[in-house]
């Protein structure tokens, strides 16, 4: 599969998480929003991976050239999971001193 | 047209259709199942790509875990469709011309670049994203991140812990 339409796929995705971080109010779909824009990076790192194994895997049959791709995938999904339980908790908190999710409440940082 | 690229198709619009539910939606516990639906279109790619590993380690650790942690904090603070806060309509559209923007720019640049043309992602065979090759190289070589990681994890851990005593 040519390796165009993977990075157009993982920019269409990027952009609609762009849009969803701009258009939304409620601080819970902003969230999902950078979970999708993360999402769409994960897939093109391991598309470039395979793409640079496949041009390595010409010359040399046994070579494990992208695997680093697929292993920062790992790392990335690692800091993914521990960024959502602080956000989460978060959230949680501005629930409690705010009883609404409405980001346009937490303008009262600006006086 | 070979079967991968019908399923490729297939989770290309899946994705993107899933995507754009995410933010259609009015009620915010569709738009953790329509991401849920993004999630395994995604892991559905990873398996074309025989990234194997990865694709489980995304259906549990996102569709699973991740989402329904969302989905618990959804139903906690009893949010629904009156209650959900909206834009006024001039700052959506500002909000989608300027995403649109950034798409078209996005792919200007990938059309001008020339050391792309041609390239094609192995699709089925290749065998870096099978667990025995990745965990070699992330026991061996890797290993230093892999434990710095676990301590991230517990930072993260009394992090949400005092955050949501308080």
């Amino acid at each position: 599969m040519p390796i165009q339409y993977y990075i157009y796929l993982a920019l269409s995705l990027f952009s609609i998480g762009v849009v969803g971080v701009l258009t939304r109010r409620n601080a819970i779909i902003i969230f999902m929003c950078i979970e999708l824009m993360l999402n769409a990076t994960n897939l093109l790192l391991v598309a470039f991976s395979k793409m640079h194994h496949a041009i390595a895997l010409a010359s040399n049959a046994a070579t494990q050239v992208g695997i680093e791709g697929q292993l920062f995938v790992f790392f990335i999904m690692v800091v993914a999971a521990a960024e959502v339980s602080v956000g989460l908790a978060i959230i949680v908190m501005m629930y409690r001193n705010t009883h609404s999710v409405d980001i346009n409440f937490l303008n009262r940082l600006k006086n | 047209m070979a079967i991968t690229h019908i399923i490729f198709w297939f989770l290309t619009a899946l994705a993107l259709v899933s995507a754009l539910m995410v933010l259609l939606s009015k009620n915010p516990v569709y738009s953790v199942l329509w991401l849920v639906a993004v999630f395994f279109a995604i892991s559905g790619h990873y398996i074309l790509l025989n990234a194997q590993f990865l694709a489980i380690v995304n259906m549990i650790v996102y569709a699973g875990a991740i989402m329904v942690l969302f989905l618990f904090v959804i139903m906690l603070m009893n949010l629904d469709k009156e209650t959900e806060p909206q834009k006024d309509i001039w700052m959506k559209i500002a909000g989608a011309v300027s995403g649109g923007c950034l798409l078209m720019m996005f792919i200007a640049l990938v059309k001008q670049a020339t050391e792309m043309t041609g390239k094609t992602a192995l699709l089925k065979t290749g065998s870096i994203g099978l667990i025995e090759n990745l965990g070699k190289a992330l026991f061996s070589d890797y290993v230093v991140p892999f434990e710095i990681s676990s301590v991230l994890f517990l930072s993260a851990m009394v992090g949400a812990v005092v955050i949501g005593k308080k």
